[in-house]
């Protein structure tokens, strides 16, 4: 199996285009996938009794094949970028829910009593001191679930609208191997970055929790 | 969506659909096999790997970041390369099943024996445990908890992802998936992600019932 | 015998932990290593029984070079009691004491049988055995912890700020457990703390650290006290210095009189002659009696100090070992004997 090197230099375009389309699926699924995470967190951390069941549902989710999820969506969205993203989006709730309730569950019982003590309303004590202490651990939410939505994407190449793993379906089709390396290096490539972005955005916006002189 | 359902309930409940070298009870069998064998290789490679790494400390940063790392490995693409590499076997199934499982075994191995208390594996070295001993006796006991997560987790995954098999010509129930893709047929779909997500279930119950078995007697603080 | 020789502990990092250390450790003997953090004293404590393995210089226990033995042998002839106990969540307290035994190849039966009379020893109850550690309060883990470093019968005890997680009373009540054992067993324990209240109590020598792993002194306690070193150990023993001396000696052979009679403060006594408290002659009949605190021969001067100003008569009542009365003793017969205890002290040092 070789890689044949000449063929990169002509499909930059391409190559381009696929890893923007990739992107794009992927961090609209992790933006969504928070937008629906965080209040349905909130609220299973207030009412303990949802936790479990919240939690459990999210849980069967994840056994579910991405594959045969993509295809169930056909009927509804169609062939389109909204199946890829419909799809991801359920699986970074899996793990973005079950981030938020633990970082919730992490946030010093102290703090909370403090803010509300000093006259701060639940909402005002949850914007203002529950999610900020509990951000460290939802970052790593976010994270896993932005690696896991680039590498799921590549799935959604049987409908079409799988960005990089457009690369697996020709190359598996042209037998040419040099697509699908292309197309893993990418990937990985596009994971690592995101993951490292993410890594610094966070240590940005948590200061109170680095080491002294760091 | 009513429909749908009823039709799922006659594909499941037909007679003739679960017999024979394309029913339901023999692609179970071929899935389970992939997934088992798969996650036992895996198993055997990543426990003594994450051990390594938890009781001596060397090697930390590899064993955090390989989780994030088997994470982003596009098994659709590994898959596919493996094919194109080495021509129509099982191996493209196995070695992407079993590349998923090690990177997560391994760092909650790691992680399990790196949340033991080191005051704990101060006093066992203080009071005369050996190396091997420290490992045997204290580490393992207490990490056993989250290397079971490791497993579960893993064992879930391959479970979710052995419908790959279909994908390189095998059986398993991801044939329900692929034919049911290839002939628009959404009960087949359907039916095989149903059997997928009920063996992943029992499977990880079942794995929980083993955890708690190995953890028996013990205090809720030590599990 | 312990004996450290030009002992010298320079860490990876570069950091001087121990500065060339000759101390000896006297058998039979509690030597309490204190200092401020930083100061290398539980790294000398760590370097006993080779959880920290010296840069230079020799540590010999009874007469032999502890680099000579294998690390885990030594251990398992020396107990080691750290704070938070580092019991193993995961094993019954019966267990945990046991394990040295097990270690050594007593055989199970054996080694719990063993485990279960420590338990008594360290004032457990029996069923304490059965339980977790986690269900065990902060002083009882102590407690097991101590019973487990005992469990073998080693000569030597390493204690490492043993008691420096548990509330004040506790506290008290673990020392006064420690010594009560070290009468029987007379161990030769090396003790870390920080706590200078802790190692006069405790200590039948003090060494005292300074930051950069110096040892500045080392003395009896009423030697310490009465003729610190330099102006760091003085310090560090604080500004009650003085009183703290007199919390060494005890009230024997101080004279006592008769109790006061037809004055304003009268001693009222109860059928068996134990003090009941001070009445008022000034007062009226049917007010109450002020508290009195009476003291017996083995208390500390410190203590009738404390009581002969809190007395309205300024007389400390003095009883014998079962409570009943057997004088008094005035505040300036006191102060005169606290004087000379401090400066027969300083003579003797």
């Amino acid at each position: 199996m070789t890689i044949e090197w000449g063929w990169f230099p002509d499909h930059i375009d391409e190559m381009t285009r696929l890893t923007a389309d990739h992107l794009s699926t992927a961090l609209s699924a992790v933006f969504f996938g928070l937008l629906i995470a965080l209040p349905l967190a909130v609220i299973a951390h207030r009412f303990r009794p949802l936790r479990g069941f919240v939690l459990g549902l999210s849980n069967i989710l994840y056994t579910i094949p991405s594959i045969a999820l993509f295809v169930l969506l056909l009927p509804v969205t169609g062939l389109t970028r909204t199946t890829a993203v419909v799809g991801i989006t359920a699986y970074t709730l899996v793990v973005l829910v079950r981030n938020t309730v633990e970082g919730l569950d992490t946030v010093p019982a102290k703090a909370r009593e403090a803010s509300t003590a000093m006259g701060a309303k639940p909402l005002r004590t949850l914007f203002t001191v529950e999610l900020p202490l509990a951000l460290p651990v939802i970052m790593a939410g976010v994270r896993v679930a932005t690696v896991m939505s680039i590498s799921l994407v590549s799935v959604a190449s049987a409908i079409g609208q799988g960005g990089l793993g457009q690369l697996f379906i020709d190359g598996f089709q042209r037998d040419f191997p040099t697509l699908v390396i292309a197309g893993v290096a990418l990937t990985l490539l596009l994971a690592l970055v995101a993951d490292a972005v993410l890594v610094t955005v966070q240590w940005l916006a948590t200061p109170w929790t680095h080491k002294r002189g760091a | 969506m009513l429909e749908l359902l009823k039709n799922l309930a006659s594909w499941l409940t037909s007679g003739p659909q679960w017999s024979g070298n394309a029913g339901i009870a023999h692609r179970l069998v071929e899935h389970l096999e992939y997934s088992l064998l798969a996650t036992l290789v895996a198993a055997a490679i990543a426990l003594p790997i994450g051990m390594l790494i938890g009781h001596t400390g060397r090697g930390a940063f590899v064993a955090v970041n390989l989780a994030s790392f088997g994470r982003a490995l596009p098994t659709v693409g590994l898959v596919t390369l493996v094919f194109l590499a080495g021509g129509l076997s099982k191996w493209p199934v196995y070695i992407s099943l079993v590349a998923l499982a090690v990177p997560v075994i391994i760092t909650n191995t790691y992680a399990g024996m790196a949340a033991v208390d080191p005051d704990i594996k101060d006093a066992a070295k203080g009071v005369g445990l050996r190396g091997h001993q420290v490992l045997w006796q204290v580490e393992l006991p207490l990490a056993l908890p989250l290397i079971m997560t490791g497993i579960r987790l893993a064992t879930v995954q391959v479970i979710a992802t052995a419908t790959i098999a279909a994908y390189v010509s095998f059986g398993g129930l991801g044939r329900y998936v692929y034919d049911g893709l290839a002939q628009r047929d959404l009960v087949q779909v359907l039916g095989g992600a149903a059997l997928v997500a009920v063996l992943a279930v029992a499977a990880d119950l079942a794995l929980g019932g083993v955890q708690r078995l190995l953890l028996r007697g013990r205090p809720a603080s030590a599990r | 015998m312990i004996k450290f020789d030009e002992v010298h502990k320079r860490f990876p990092n570069g950091t001087t932990a121990v500065h060339d250390l000759s101390l000896e450790m006297p058998e039979g003997q509690i030597t309490v290593l204190v200092g401020s953090s930083g100061c290398g004293k539980t790294t000398t404590l760590r370097m006993i029984n080779r959880m920290v393995d010296p840069t230079s210089g020799t540590i010999r226990l009874a007469g032999k070079d502890i680099l000579e033995s294998d690390a885990a042998d030594l251990r398992r002839g020396i107990g080691y009691v750290i704070q938070q106990s580092g019991l193993f969540p995961h094993r019954t307290v019966l267990d945990n004491v046991a394990t040295v035994p097990l270690l050594l190849g007593w055989g199970r039966k054996k080694a719990r049988s063993r485990a279960a009379e420590l338990l008594e020893t360290v004032g457990l109850a029996a069923d304490a055995g059965k339980r977790y550690p986690h269900q065990l309060s902060g002083g009882q883990q102590q407690r097991v912890g101590v019973a487990r470093a005992l469990a073998a019968d080693p000569p030597v005890l390493l204690m490492d700020e043993p008691f420096g997680a548990v509330d004040p009373v506790v506290r008290t009540q673990l020392q006064d457990e420690l010594l009560r054992l070290q009468k029987d067993l007379a161990k030769t324990i090396v003790f870390v703390t920080h706590d200078i209240d802790e190692a006069v109590r405790l200590g039948d020598r003090i060494a005292v650290f300074r930051t950069g792993g110096h040892l500045v002194q080392c003395a009896e306690p009423a030697e310490l006290l009465a003729r610190p070193a330099d102006d760091f150990v003085a310090d560090f023993l604080g500004a009650e210095r003085g009183l703290k001396l007199l919390s060494l000696s005890t009230l024997a052979g101080l004279p006592q009189g008769p109790a006061p009679e037809g004055g304003r403060w009268e001693l009222a006594l109860d059928s068996a002659r134990k003090p009941l408290g001070w009445r008022d002659g000034d007062a009226a009949a049917d007010s109450p009696l002020l508290p009195v605190r009476a003291l017996r021969d083995g208390d500390s001067l410190l203590s009738a100090v404390n009581e002969s100003i809190a007395s309205p008569a300024g007389l400390v009542a003095r009883v014998d070992a079962d409570g009943v009365l057997t004088g008094v003793t005035a505040r300036a017969e006191i102060h005169d004997h606290a004087g000379e205890a401090h400066i027969s002290a300083g003579a003797a040092a």
